[in-house]
């Protein structure tokens, strides 16, 4: 009925959480009642440091439990959810079986004079990104990873004789707006070079790019920083395989 | 062998007579091939440094003209020398300056110009060998005057921010805290860049790139440290991807100790050209014996993409073609620091108990080796509690199993780049660990038909079968069975077929009268 929560310790209603942090000060009583008075900002009341360590002769690690007061309306919550579900490889793979029948064909490059492939490894490469395998990981697509400074002509070729289903870009550097203008380059190219219902879906993805702005740049969609292989994953199965 | 295992020794001789069979062939394959990067650090080695104005390294210049005008496969020693013996240039980096500028035409010398050439090449390249060896004499004075790492296993921590001015006192920190290697992360990326890059540097992407310059900062500032602290600190970073060779020689030139050295992992995770860095990965392990370098293998990679108990074997076969690879290549037992990884799912029951099955599988196949022993990541969720409990066990099987490095496993991993807190807590949970158990080893026999050496014995059988199999491997083009092997996904499910991937442009065969005065140098006994 009440939706109105606060943390739970061991009782309901208590409050208690328990945080730990560093400060740069010198171990000592000072230095305790700094994260004291820290935790207090924060909103603990009472906070009770219950474990100060020196880390070195300049830095103290402290652990602080405390109580908060500050509640939490669930009805008030907002989160923007993924309009797409994530799936495991596992799933990604039996998704792909059940409806291509074939393995789905992924083409990724760096355009332009962009020589970063950080970001397409990341998600190409089966070393992958934050823990999870890149897309060569899955036994259903077939990866051509193109490298870098791939030119938009050679990119449509290989995409037409590969006959991909999807076209992953990564571009890091944005100098003069560099990453806009070669996305709108390669989205016009495929534009010209397909018929739309036969166009690769057109992803781009970089650390600098708006999520939403894939309209006016005539992609399908726009990954930003911190995106991991499976979301991309997922992202292909939801448009092409489902 | 310490014998817990009770390994029957006809079965260990049969494994490793299989690795040398699955061996040869890429060794005779590296023997027929050259490389850029391999006659690149020829040139280093003879002392040609720098870069031009746009930062493109003075060797891939020089290099790319003599390839231009002579092709790659006689080596670039004769055409380069004789370019100088006909007064070209009056050294090396005028000599590549003009090259660049397209003022200077190579020629394949022959006869009296040849020998000439030859023996002006042999002189110069001579000098960098003894430049490495005056390196290594030095290592050794050095951890006799402060003293070497108070025990195993050595304590490897790695610093990573992408700035060598900030790597820097990280590093010292981290020595300070207790680490007896440090490891610099490269920055993402440059495996598969075709040049080393120049300078102190101080952008990179989740690491430092690997530079002569940054080596000689790290390794200037680790001295200090070694001063300070009262034992030799060791310094490690990576002669892997495309400038194997390049980095490798130029880890011998700053006193480097350790190299992480690894042509598998290029193939199969960077997607490099098979044939090209089995080359430099020949070449570079010739550097890396001639300067007294351990190398670190990249077994524990396999087990971050493959089930890490259904693919144990496939660690332990690759430890085995890794030791005939490197002996081949004139490393000792004291510089095989093989790979391996705890990271059995923590869900399997008795998880533990084949950890420790492994690793002593490990410990007694390479009893005299400096096994690297790396730490949980894949079953790290971000659960940091729960890692830290998985690191402490990770920690007692290092110390049960006498593990030689020890990878400091970080209960943020997968969540945070290790923050000053964790890393100080990951070293109180290292050294609580060997302080309780560090003698632990001693006490410990697992039951001979235990869980534990029945396991191990499984492995090795199951380590015959996969040897046997490669060996027994074949494709249409018949290349040597290793790379067919490897293009059938073998390992890490990764499958790459010896004609695909990055860097093949940069292989040729061998003419009959090629010649590099490096491979001549570092294969004279």
């Amino acid at each position: 009925m009440t939706t109105l929560v606060r943390p739970y310790g061991d009782t309901t209603g208590d409050g208690m959480v328990q945080i730990s942090f560093t400060l740069p000060v010198p171990h000592s009583k000072r230095a305790e009642g700094a994260a004291q008075q820290l935790a207090a900002k924060m909103g603990l009341d009472p906070a009770l440091v219950v474990h100060a360590k020196p880390m070195g002769p300049d830095y103290t690690f402290f652990v602080v439990y405390g109580r908060v007061h500050h509640l939490v309306d669930l009805d008030a919550v907002e989160v923007v959810e993924r309009d797409y579900p994530l799936l495991t490889p596992k799933e990604v793979n039996a998704a792909i079986k059940r409806s291509l029948r074939r393995r789905l064909v992924v083409i990724g490059a760096c355009i332009g004079t962009d020589a970063h492939t950080v970001g397409i490894d990341a998600i190409l490469n089966i070393k992958g990104f934050a823990g999870e395998k890149g897309l060569e990981y899955y036994r259903e697509i077939k990866v051509v990873n193109l490298g870098a400074q791939v030119s938009v002509p050679h990119l449509v070729d290989r995409a037409v004789a590969e006959r991909a289903d999807a076209v992953l870009v990564s571009q890091v550097v944005t100098q003069r707006d560099a990453h806009l203008l070669n996305t709108r380059e390669m989205s016009a190219a495929f534009g010209e070079a397909f018929r739309a219902e036969e166009r690769p879906l057109l992803v781009v993805g970089g650390p600098r790019f708006d999520e939403a702005m894939s309209g006016e740049l005539g992609v399908d969609r726009i990954f930003g920083r911190g995106t991991t292989p499976g979301e991309v994953a997922s992202f292909l199965v939801h448009r092409i395989a489902s | 062998m310490s014998g817990k295992l009770d390994l029957d020794p006809v079965t260990v001789r049969q494994a490793r007579s299989l690795a040398r069979k699955a061996g040869r062939p890429i060794v005779k394959l590296a023997q027929q091939h050259t490389t850029v990067s391999v006659e690149r650090a020829t040139l280093r080695l003879a002392g040609l440094g720098g870069a031009d104005a746009e930062g493109t390294p003075w060797v891939n210049r020089l290099m790319d003209a003599v390839r231009a005008d002579v092709g790659l496969e006689h080596g670039v020693a004769l055409p380069v020398w004789d370019a100088l013996a006909r007064g070209e240039a009056e050294d090396l980096v005028t000599l590549a300056q003009k090259a660049s500028a397209g003022s200077v035409r190579f020629r394949h010398p022959e006869g009296r110009d040849a020998q000439r050439a030859r023996s002006a090449s042999k002189r110069a390249v001579g000098g960098g060998i003894r430049r490495i060896d005056a390196r290594r004499r030095e290592r050794d004075r050095l951890i006799k005057k402060h003293g070497d790492a108070p025990r195993t296993p050595w304590i490897y921590l790695i610093v990573a921010t992408g700035d060598i001015h900030e790597d820097i006192p990280q590093a010292q920190a981290a020595a300070r805290a207790g680490a007896d290697v440090i490891a610099v992360i490269r920055s993402t990326g440059q495996s598969l860049l075709d040049f080393v890059p120049e300078g102190a540097t101080r952008e990179g992407f989740a690491g430092t790139y690997a530079t002569q310059e940054n080596f000689r900062l790290m390794r200037a500032a680790l001295d200090e440290s070694s001063k300070e602290l009262g034992r030799y600190v060791r310094l490690t970073n990576y002669a892997s991807g495309l400038c194997m060779p390049e980095i490798a020689a130029l880890a011998g030139l700053e006193r480097l100790d350790m190299m992480l050295n690894d042509s598998m992992y290029g193939i199969l995770f960077r997607d490099i050209n098979p044939v090209r860095t089995f080359v430099d990965q020949r070449f570079s392990r010739q550097v890396h014996a001639r300067a007294g370098i351990i190398i670190n293998t990249g077994e524990d990679n396999y087990l971050t993409t493959a089930d890490a108990v259904e693919a144990a074997h496939t660690v332990t076969t690759s430890q085995l073609l890794n030791e005939y690879f490197a002996k081949e290549a004139g490393l000792e037992d004291w510089q095989l620091g093989l790979g391996h990884a705890f990271e059995v799912d923590p869900a399997v029951p008795e998880s533990f108990r084949l950890e420790l099955a492994h690793a002593l599988l490990a410990r007694e196949l390479f009893p005299k080796a400096p096994l690297k022993w790396m730490p949980p990541t894949r079953h790290m969720t971000g659960d940091v509690f729960r890692g830290y409990l998985l690191d402490g066990f990770f920690n007692l099987v290092g110390a049960m199993t006498g593990q030689s490095i020890l990878l400091v496993g970080m209960m943020t991993e997968a969540v945070v780049t290790p923050w000053l807190s964790d890393r100080d807590l990951a070293l109180q949970n290292v050294r609580y660990v060997l302080d309780a158990a560090g003698g632990l080893g001693e006490d410990f026999h697992p039951a001979p038909d235990g869980l534990i050496a029945s396991r191990a014995r499984q492995v090795l059988a199951e380590t015959i079968d996969l040897l046997d199999r490669i060996v027994h491997d074949s494709d249409q083009a018949g290349d040597p069975p290793l790379l067919a092997a490897i293009a059938d996904g073998t390992f890490g499910l990764m499958k790459r077929p010896p004609d695909g991937g990055r860097g093949l442009d940069g292989v040729a065969r061998k003419a009959r009268d090629y010649y590099n005065p490096a491979s001549e140098l570092l294969e004279e006994k």
